[in-house]
């Protein structure tokens, strides 16, 4: 029989709520069936943690004396956006200083970034404000330089566009003699390594495959505080190519989440320097899966095996455009430590950090078990396989 | 008599070379093998510990670099700072000793300090930047 959101929320008030990880719940549907599962579980937890490039902050930090409406704004040197209002900003996790040297010598080494502001403001540290205007008449200050803490601001809320990423490419380096810097980090020459970027069987998207449960209005782990799916993430790719399970075989749906950084630990926000590419900043999420039928106790028993990634080539294929994935392979192949590819055997590594995952859906599962957290029903769900949404490539135009 | 750690990076082409023979043979020197990893193909690499007078171990020193071979000093650490780092993995395919490893059972990522060569490679490319240089 199906479960709603409220009966669940009643059991997880009633402390009567059975709710386990995704890992844990693999060895259920395996031992039981996936019926008796759902009938068992109530919620399942996942969680992810790794480098979310399309993530920021929203601040507003005060009317001075006199009124100033910013419009150039930098913290700790990191250009920050300052074209809202008077008093509000936008700092990107990709934001880079002006005075960064960036590639030059190459790999740069990108010390510091928005990504690192971000996580200054939620491990309590001060950040240095300087901003300046132009000056009207109900506006009149031009100049400031001061120091922002996030006690200190009104909000502070961490808006990121597109996280948790419905599984992701695993990146190669087929060029013959020369290593590459990379979001995917540093990748050898000659396919002398591998990396990847999902946390697999306990990744968010991958235990709802077609967004049953997941859309605007589910409350999220973030950060180590609450937040919430407010839109379907940017490029969210519903339509890629699915296995039988429904699993997507490349990169498809994404989140746009929302949530107050001052509840957040940093811990779960931390800023991160990737050689030669730039800045970002490291996103956990877990996200509660409430098991209202079988079919989700299907898809919540996902595992390693049964999820497939695309091996790109981010020498060739990625950055031009061009040929074809090298294969595809599995996460436990990915996990490891070694893969094949055209015959050889290419070591792995990862950007996204299994234990943190595992970490983020044990406290989920037991915020949820003790009745400090509860399911938020979404008001509209991602769109799905169905939908026809795709990704379009940019087409240009001949301007003039 | 002096004696100085030193790492030796291999090209492949100079793997058939009898390059530490060499230095006992032609300079004086003694030598304790304290890690070697040479995989046919590939980079190799010898951390030695070297004895010899100081004039021996410098001609010795260059005669090698001549070569081809790359030859960094082993007399400095990298140590990991366990709060900054996330076990990503990142670093696991760079490492050329696999002093950071990661348990398949778990999948955590360790640091064996008595493997680590002090190389550095880890450091830039570690995103969080865990991986630091103690002198």
């Amino acid at each position: 029989m199906a479960k709603t959101y409220s009966e669940i929320n009643t059991k997880i008030a009633a402390g009567t709520v059975v709710v386990v990880t995704a890992e844990e719940m693999i060895g259920l549907v395996e031992a039981d069936g996936a019926d008796k599962a759902a009938e068992r579980v109530d919620v399942v937890t996942t969680g992810t943690f790794g480098p979310m490039c399309s993530s920021g902050a929203f601040l507003n930090f005060g009317h001075s004396k006199p009124r100033m409406k910013v419009s150039k704004a930098w913290l700790n040197d990191v250009n920050a956006y300052a074209g809202l209002a008077a008093v509000d900003l936008f700092i990107g996790a990709t934001e880079l200083p002006e005075t960064d040297p960036e590639n030059t010598p190459h790999p740069g080494e990108f010390r510091y970034g928005g990504g690192h502001v971000i996580g200054d403001l939620v491990a309590g540290r001060d950040v240095r404000f300087r901003a300046s205007a132009y000056g009207t008449d109900c506006y009149p200050r031009q100049e400031l330089d001061t120091w922002l803490n996030i006690r200190d601001l009104n909000e502070c809320v961490l808006c990121n566009f597109r996280n948790a990423y419905q599984n992701y490419n695993v990146a190669v380096n087929a060029h013959a003699d020369r290593d590459i810097y990379t979001y995917m980090g540093v990748l050898k020459k000659g396919l002398a390594n591998a990396n990847y970027c999902s946390a697999g069987q306990l990744s968010p998207l991958l235990n709802d495959p077609y967004y049953r449960t997941i859309g605007i209005g589910t409350r999220i782990w973030l950060g180590g505080g609450e937040g919430y799916v407010f839109w379907p993430g940017t490029q969210h790719n519903p339509t890629v190519p699915r296995g039988e399970n429904g699993v997507p075989k490349a990169g498809a749906g994404t989140l746009a989440v929302i949530g107050d950084l001052k509840q957040m630990d940093p811990r779960w926000i931390v800023g991160v320097s990737l050689l030669g590419y730039g800045v970002s900043l490291n996103v956990g999420i877990g996200v509660p899966i409430p098991i209202l039928d079988a079919e989700m106790a299907r898809f919540t028993a996902v595992k390693d095996s049964e999820i497939t990634a695309q091996i790109i080539d981010y020498s060739k294929n990625y950055p031009y455009c061009e040929g074809a994935p090298l294969g595809a392979i599995d996460y436990a192949s990915l996990r490891s430590g070694s893969i094949e590819i055209n015959g050889k055997p290419v070591p792995t590594g990862s950007l996204s950090s299994y234990p943190r995952a595992q970490e983020i859906a044990a406290d989920l599962k037991d915020r949820i078990a003790t009745g400090k957290f509860f399911l938020g029903e979404p008001s509209q769900l991602l769109p799905s396989a169905d939908s026809g949404q795709s990704f379009k490539m940019l087409v240009e135009r001949p301007v003039g | 008599m002096a004696e100085r750690k030193v790492v030796f990076h291999y090209p492949s082409r100079l793997l058939e070379t009898p390059i530490v023979s060499t230095l006992v043979r032609d300079f004086n020197l003694g030598f304790n093998i304290l890690r070697a990893n040479v995989t046919p193909g590939a980079e190799g690499l010898v951390v030695l510990g070297l004895e010899g007078s100081p004039e021996d171990l410098d001609r010795g020193l260059a005669w090698v670099e001549a070569q081809g071979v790359s030859v960094q000093p082993l007399n400095k650490d990298v140590i990991r700072v366990d709060e900054k780092c996330t076990e990503c993995g990142a670093c696991l395919t760079l490492c050329p000793t696999a002093a950071l490893w990661r348990d398949p059972a778990t999948q955590r990522v360790e640091f064996d300090a008595d493997k680590c060569i002090a190389c550095e490679i880890c450091v830039p490319a570690c995103p969080p930047r865990a991986m630091q240089v103690s002198f």
